[in-house]
Formats: C-alpha cells, sequence, structure tokens
C-alpha cells in the first residue's frame, strides 16, 4: 500500500482563506496535547502563552517591538518567494543590516547631527541588500541554488558580528563583555508613545507591508512578480527578464530584512551584541506563508508569530518551561500551515497493493 | 532474414483491431500491426497520427479500449511497464530518464532488481555494451556523457532484461549522423540474434536503410504495410501524408504589399542538448501574404519562433528584419512595438498563465504595445485594471471566448477557446506582421476553423503572416507560400499551388533540394 496525491480539480476559495486559521486552531491543539504530556494545564499553559501578554499595556508594547522585524522581513519574503525566488537567508540580511547600520555610531560615537538616524537606516538597507546581492550574482551568473547560498551566508555574518563584538568594535570600557557602546541619542529609534518601549520600527513596518501590497495590487512591478513566479515562460513571453527579478527580489526582501536588523539594533537594544535577534529572519519565512504571502496577511501574522515569542517568555516566568517551547510552536505552525495548503491543492489517495503495481509512467 | 521466413513462423507480437479512445476522440482506431521474430520493423506517421499511443499502449503504459495484444500467439493484457518488461518488451524513450549526478551502474542499478549487486551490474553492462559495440564505462558520470552516450545507457538498460523485442522512440532524432550509423549496426546484430526491433521514426531514408518493414499510420489508422526496402521515399511520404486533403479553393490575392518581414541568413545554435540548431534560415513575407512553414515536430519549429518573437534575440541584428528595421538583438517588446505580435505553441505556461484571469493574460502580451491604454501613473506603471477588463470582454466577443463567468481563469476554459482568446488578443491590435507557431494544435473542429479564418481575413487587409504548422489540411487552408523546415534548414519557398504533397513530405522527411533532385523519387 501507499499513499498518493492527487491534485484536486476545483480550489476551494472558502478553505484557502481559512487555511491559515485551520493551521492556528490545529497548532493549538497540539500544544495543548503537548503541555498535557507535559504535566502541565493545558488550559492554563494555553492561557498564559497566549492571552496573559495581551493584557497589559508593556506588553502589548513589546509585541509591536517583536512584530516589527517580522512583518518587515515577512513582507519583503512574501514578494520574493511570489516571484519563485527562495531567499532562506534573511537571517543574515538582518544582521549584517544591524552592522552596517552601526558603522556611524559605533566609528563616530561623538558625532551629534539628526542626520545620523536617516544615514543608520540608509546604511543598514543598503547592507542587507549587499549581503542578499551575493546569493542573486550567484544564482544569475552560476546558476547556484539561492536557498542553500543564501542559508549558509546566515552563519558567516552571525560568527562575524561575534567576531567583531570580541574584537575591533568592543567597547574598551565594557568590563570585557562583547558589546559596542551604548549608541549617543541621536542614533536611538525613538519610542512611538510615552506609554511604552514600541518604537518606529512597527510604522517601518507597517508602511512597508502597505506598500508591497499596493505594488502588488495596482503595479506592474507587481503582475511581472506574480507572472515570473508562476512560469517563467510565460513571463520571458510578456518581455519580463526572469534574471533580473532575481536581482530585484533579492535585493528587496536583503534591504527589508537589513532595515530590520538596524531598526531592532538601535530601537530596541541600544548599542551592537552578538545576539541581536531571537530567529526573526528565520521565523519571518513562517509569517511569509502563515499571511499567504500577501504582505497584508504578513501584518496578521507577523502579531501571531510575536505573540509566541512573548508567550514563550511568560510561560517560562508563570509555569516555568523551558522558553524554547515558543520554537515548537513555530515549528508546528508552518507545518500546519504548509499540509493544510498541499491538502487544499491534493486529495490523498490509498493505493492499495493491488493496483500499486501500475505504473504511472514508464 | 526476409519476409516469406518471418511470415512462416508465429508473430512475435500481434496486434488485432487495437483502438484507444480519449474521450470520443480515437488516437488509435483498429491497428493491426505484426511484428516477426528477428525483424526490424518501422512505424511511420507524421505527429499526431498516433504512434506514441500505439507504443505506449505496446509498453503497458496505456490500457487499450478495445482490441487485442497476442504475444507469442497467445493474447495477453499488460497493465504495466513492469508487465511489458517482465514478458520481454524493452523500450528506449526519446528523452532519456537518467540521473545526472549518478554513474552509468547506478542508474541502470535503478531499473532493476534491488538483489542484483552494483558490481554485477557494473559486468553484465560492460560485457553487453562491449558486445553490441556500445562502448560505455559504468562508472562514468551521467553528467559527463553525451547524448549519443546516454542513449546507450538506455539501450543497455532495455538490453540487460533480455528482451526480445526492444522498441526505440525516435532513437535518431538526438544523434549525430556517426553515432546514428552506430546505432544501426548495434540494430542489425540484434537482428541476427532473433531479436525484433520496432523502430519508429520519421526519417524515411534511415528507415529505408536498416528495417525490414513497416506500418504508415496516419491520423489513428493504419494506411498501409510494406517493405520500406521496396518503396522510394517519394511513395513512403504519400503514404505518412494521405492524398485526401482537402482541397481548399483560395481565392487569388493580388494585393500584395512591401515586404513586412525578412529573415536572412540566420543561424542559431542549440541552446539545449534536446534542442534543433537553426541553419541558414532565410525568408521573406510581404503584407498580404501568409507563409505557412511545414515540417514534423522538433526540427527547429519552436527554435525558429524563439528568434522570431525576440525572446531569445540573436547575435545579428540584420538577420531578422521587421518593417526594415533591423531587430534581431531586440527583444519581444521592442518587435511588438514596430507591429508585430506572436502566438507561441504552448497555451499553458508560455502563452497563458492558467492559474491568473483573462484579463491578467491579456496584459502579459500587451502591457508595453498598448502601454498608453493600459498603464497609467508614469513610471509607476499602475495597472488600468477597468482598460484591461473592457478589452478583455471585446476580445472575448469578437472571437466567440465562450467562458464561465466575467474574467475566469485561464485554467478553465477548454483548450479551444483559450486558444481564440489567445489569437484574438493579437488580431484585437492589427498587428502588421504576426507570426504563430502550431495556431490550432489540439483545438475542436469549430474554434480551429474560427482561428485559420481569422488569419485569412488579417492578412487581406494587410498584414504580413507567418504560420508555422505541422497540420498540412490546415497549411494548405491559409496559406499563400509555403517553406518546409527539417532538421533546423528552411526549404525555399514555393507558391502554395505550386507545391505538390509529395514533395511536401519529402521535404518533410529530410531531404533537402540541395541534396536531392525531384528525380529521386522516380529513382528505384
Amino acid at each position: 500500500m501507499r499513499i498518493e496525491l492527487e491534485k484536486r480539480a476545483g480550489l476551494s476559495p472558502m478553505f484557502s482563506i481559512l487555511s491559515p486559521l485551520l493551521a492556528l486552531v490545529l497548532t493549538l491543539i497540539f500544544g495543548a496535547i503537548m503541555f498535557w504530556l507535559m504535566g502541565k494545564s493545558p488550559v492554563g499553559a494555553l492561557h498564559s502563552f497566549f492571552i496573559e501578554p495581551l493584557l497589559d499595556v508593556w506588553s502589548l508594547h513589546e509585541l509591536a517591538i517583536k512584530a516589527a522585524p517580522l512583518i518587515l522581513i515577512g513582507a519583503g519574503l512574501s514578494i520574493c518567494y511570489r516571484s519563485n525566488n527562495w531567499n532562506i537567508g534573511a537571517e543574515g540580511q538582518f544582521t549584517i543590516g544591524a552592522i552596517t547600520g552601526s558603522i556611524i555610531p559605533v566609528m563616530y560615537p561623538d558625532w551629534h547631527s539628526p542626520l545620523i538616524l536617516p544615514l543608520m537606516l540608509t546604511f543598514g538597507l543598503l547592507g542587507g541588500a549587499a549581503y542578499a546581492a551575493i546569493p542573486a550574482l550567484l544564482k544569475t551568473r552560476f546558476n547556484t541554488n539561492e536557498i542553500l547560498t543564501s542559508l549558509m551566508l546566515v552563519y558567516i555574518a552571525q560568527l562575524y558580528l561575534d567576531w567583531l563584538m570580541r574584537g575591533p568594535w568592543r567597547d574598551p570600557q565594557g568590563y570585557n563583555f562583547p558589546q559596542t557602546k551604548a549608541f549617543q541619542i541621536e542614533a536611538v529609534l525613538p519610542e512611538l508613545l510615552g506609554s511604552g518601549r514600541a518604537h518606529w520600527g512597527i510604522v517601518f513596518a507597517l508602511v512597508a507591508a502597505v506598500a508591497l501590497w499596493f505594488m502588488m495590487r495596482f503595479l506592474l512591478k507587481g503582475f511581472e512578480v506574480a507572472v515570473l513566479g508562476q512560469s517563467e515562460r510565460a513571463g520571458r513571453f510578456a518581455g519580463f527578464s526572469a534574471r533580473r527579478m532575481v536581482w530585484f527580489s533579492m535585493l528587496l526582501s536583503g534591504g527589508l530584512a537589513g532595515l530590520a536588523g538596524i531598526s531592532e539594533v538601535s530601537g530596541s537594544i541600544g548599542h551592537l551584541q552578538p545576539a541581536i535577534s531571537p530567529g526573526y529572519g528565520f521565523t519571518a519565512i513562517i509569517v511569509a506563508f502563515l499571511g499567504r504571502l500577501n504582505p497584508l496577511g504578513v501584518i496578521a501574522s507577523g502579531f501571531v508569530l510575536a505573540l509566541t515569542y512573548l508567550g514563550g517568555e511568560a510561560a517560562q516566568l508563570s509555569i516555568g518551561i523551558s522558553e524554547k517551547i515558543s520554537r515548537v510552536f513555530q515549528g508546528l505552525l508552518l507545518f500546519f500551515v504548509l499540509s493544510c495548503d498541499t491538502l487544499i491543492h491534493y486529495r490523498i489517495r490509498l493505493m492499495l497493493s493491488a493496483a500499486g503495481t501500475r505504473e504511472a509512467k514508464g | 532474414m526476409t519476409l516469406s521466413d518471418a511470415a512462416l513462423a508465429v508473430p512475435l507480437l500481434s496486434v488485432r483491431g487495437l483502438t484507444k479512445l480519449f474521450g470520443s476522440f480515437a488516437a488509435c482506431r483498429d491497428i493491426d500491426l505484426e511484428i516477426a521474430p528477428g525483424e526490424i520493423h518501422a512505424l511511420l506517421g507524421e505527429n499526431g497520427a498516433g504512434k506514441s499511443t500505439l507504443v505506449k499502449m505496446l509498453f503497458g503504459v496505456l490500457q487499450p479500449s478495445d482490441g487485442q495484444i497476442l504475444w507469442k500467439g497467445s493474447p495477453v493484457r499488460i497493465n504495466s511497464p513492469g508487465e511489458a518488461r517482465h514478458l520481454g518488451i524493452g523500450m528506449v524513450f526519446q528523452h532519456f530518464s537518467l540521473f545526472e549526478a549518478l554513474t552509468v551502474a547506478e542508474n541502470i542499478a535503478l531499473s532493476l532488481d534491488p538483489k542484483v549487486s552494483l558490481a554485477r551490474i557494473s559486468d553484465e553492462a560492460a560485457s553487453l555494451s562491449k558486445a553490441y559495440g556500445l562502448p560505455l564505462d559504468p562508472k562514468a558520470h551521467v553528467a559527463d556523457l553525451s547524448v549519443g552516450e546516454r542513449q546507450r545507457i538506455e539501450i543497455v538498460r532495455a538490453l540487460l532484461q533480455n528482451p526480445n523485442l526492444i522498441i526505440l522512440d525516435e532513437p535518431t532524432s538526438v544523434l549525430t549522423p556517426q553515432e546514428a550509423d552506430r546505432l544501426f549496426e548495434t540494430l542489425l546484430q540484434l537482428r541476427q540474434e532473433g531479436k525484433s526491433v520496432l523502430y519508429i521514426s520519421h526519417r524515411l531514408e534511415e528507415v529505408r536503410r536498416i528495417c525490414d518493414r513497416a506500418t504508415v499510420l496516419r491520423h489513428g489508422k493504419v494506411t498501409g504495410t510494406c517493405d520500406p526496402r521496396h518503396e522510394t521515399p517519394a511513395s513512403l511520404a504519400r503514404m505518412m501524408v494521405g492524398s485526401d486533403v482537402a482541397q481548399v479553393h483560395r481565392d487569388e490575392r493580388s494585393s500584395v504589399g512591401n515586404l513586412a518581414l525578412e529573415v536572412n541568413d540566420l543561424s542559431v545554435p542549440a541552446r539545449t542538448p534536446f534542442a534543433v540548431s537553426l541553419k541558414n534560415v532565410s525568408m521573406q513575407v510581404r503584407a498580404g501574404e501568409i507563409l505557412a512553414i511545414a515540417g514534423i515536430a522538433g526540427n527547429g519549429q519552436g527554435e525558429l519562433f524563439d528568434a522570431l518573437s525576440g525572446e531569445y534575440p540573436v547575435a545579428t541584428g540584420d538577420a531578422i528584419l521587421i518593417r526594415g528595421k533591423s531587430v534581431g538583438r531586440l527583444g519581444i517588446n521592442d518587435r511588438r512595438l514596430l507591429g508585430a505580435g506572436f502566438v507561441p505553441e504552448e497555451r499553458h505556461g508560455h502563452a497563458a498563465v492558467s492559474a491568473m484571469p483573462l484579463s491578467d493574460n491579456l496584459l502579459i502580451a500587451r502591457s508595453q504595445s498598448d502601454r498608453r491604454a493600459f498603464l497609467g501613473g508614469g513610471p509607476l506603471s499602475i495597472i488600468r485594471h477597468r482598460a484591461v477588463g473592457s478589452a478583455t470582454r471585446r476580445i472575448c466577443g469578437a472571437m466567440d471566448v465562450r467562458k464561465s463567468g466575467e474574467d475566469p481563469l485561464a485554467g478553465s476554459l477548454s483548450g479551444g477557446n483559450l486558444q481564440k482568446f489567445i489569437v484574438g488578443r493579437e488580431l484585437d491590435r492589427q498587428p502588421s506582421v504576426l507570426v504563430v507557431n502550431q495556431p490550432t494544435w489540439g483545438v475542436d473542429a469549430g474554434a480551429a476553423s474560427r482561428i485559420r479564418q481569422a488569419l485569412i481575413d488579417l492578412a487581406k487587409t494587410g498584414s504580413a503572416i507567418v504560420v508555422i504548422s505541422q497540420d498540412l489540411d490546415e497549411i494548405f487552408e491559409v496559406a499563400t507560400t509555403i517553406a518546409v523546415i527539417s532538421e533546423g534548414r528552411l526549404s525555399q519557398m514555393y507558391s502554395a499551388g505550386a507545391l505538390s504533397l509529395e514533395r511536401i513530405g519529402l521535404l518533410m522527411g529530410g531531404i533537402h533540394e540541395k541534396k536531392s533532385i525531384p528525380e529521386t523519387a522516380h529513382a528505384h
């Protein structure tokens, strides 16, 4: 006996909308089972994981802080994936963006000017885009697989940051901690409201997501992304270049990841250190898919995934389980999103052994 | 072995009344075929004649709707390629199924019993390849091998199962002449050992050279069985092409205008191992003319279309002129802006994106040529969905595109209706040059005649049209001039009235006027 996937004739529009919600519900059910197996009360655990973080003003601010990089990166990735280019290395582009964006406050800590912040953000954006240009170049020139190259570049970026922090960029007055000096006040992304820590990063994220949605919905560029993503040959017939699309999508998603990196460092941390991200660049992949590769959907899914980070921290405090549990939830969520999507497109067929000998093709 | 000997023995394989229906369409109808032991049997026919369908039934890929297959005299049902191999039928497909990263021996092992050790397979493959003059290193990686060597792997793989009948699907279409000669020696050796070969080809010279008997298919039916050695290429071509092509009355159009499309000595190297290179192609099409390019599939039609459309621009600008301008190096949209329109062969994924609505599919072909109407916002290029939508409705109305809903997905339309839309979106802008590849391929009769009529009408209004087609009925229906493409070479252009079916068949079979003059037809 074997299992076959058979393409469904028609797509149910209702189910394609419901798919992410279905995935969420399944994730919650499996999460509850997991808590129960660990000997915790499933209801209590889920409550402290998913509800408690929404009850306080300060934690809503934290939610916005965590959602900002996820949305910013996820929106870029959703365009990239729609164009059939698979940038998996947003975490690396985030890291390089944080480094290039920090050049000014680290090298010129005594410069005071309102120009600092715009320059930092621009440098971060350019740094992330430049780092994404490496897999783009390798793909267009040598036909390498961008999934592998972009992923491998993540580790290079992280180790480079680590080396900078322990070597040339270490704060001499920092008691040997591997981190830079605190940024001067002009280099810190200001808080949005008086009531908490949330900074302008979330605004960048929302603006970018809406702008990209507008592009996909109304502009020829968005049409080009969609056509080339569906069929390179049809794209060529339309006069679009798949090669240029590799560059566009990689630079766009890399640039936004770099912007997310410097916003995070400048807005939430205030200095550069070896650990600047709890895996935002990878989680943003889930955000993009949960948002159905639609930038507006990414906004919603960005907040959902941000909640899993907060919930992990909250659950660690209140019921004493490892915050790594948030990774488990993120993994479950991606698994269910992809499997729900698959089952919307295909139906499962069990082939009994008698029919199983029949080969589909020779 | 001669025919009479073969007739005495029980045929190895005989097929009686084999029919395969796809819906109401009969890809094969009442096929009778007999293959004697130790015979090289040719299966001849144009593309779409039903050769592949027949062979797939023999190899168990498809199940016949009706009829009988007898193997060594007793009726059999072949439910899968595995069963076919078990009976003793081996097949070498036109396109290989090999893993490039694996070695020759590993690729062979994949199709065999998993219990057999790799070392033994290597040994056997090596000795077989030596015995049949198919030099092959079992340890070589497939990625490093030429197309001819890859084909040898497939042949050795088939031979390892010690088959009595080997089916070869267009084996020489990917080979150099030298490699083909080598293959023929192998086939003759197999015949000496009493094995039978079913040889599918449309290269008449080859068939006459090595085959003992030939069965000719046309439109899914057997039109004749013969000894190709006693036939001429012309008589074989006649059997393939048939003589029942409808004679269409065309009003003689005198209003032929200026040169609109000119191709001068265009040569394009093959992009992939399976592609055909174009060799010194020249043609001239005047306004009001329809040039039909006949030919059997895979002789460079797709490559010619790519070069004419500019999807793959060519190295020399002067090789292609549209309305007097050198466009060889220009891309497809620049050529569209000069007034050219293009209809590719493949509807899904080339001419149209199945998962997108018709209005988006209109934009695919016309985002630049109709920039003023369809795009706004200057450099932002905002799509005017309303203008695109109304143009879509206009095209659907003009071409009678039957669809469900206002703007359905392209993939939900039937082939004929989608093709009407794809042709219609070009006609809608009155192109002065239109290049169409297989305008009615896989399209129902109603849509086909509508499309042909539209092409004739467009030419009457002064457009120059190139129709690349395998359908001779279609060619005679629409063409004012005809040329034939074969192995990437284009014949000279003939006025449609001056070209006989026989001559077209000869040209399609790869016999060029340069090499052989009409006398060949009467030489035997």
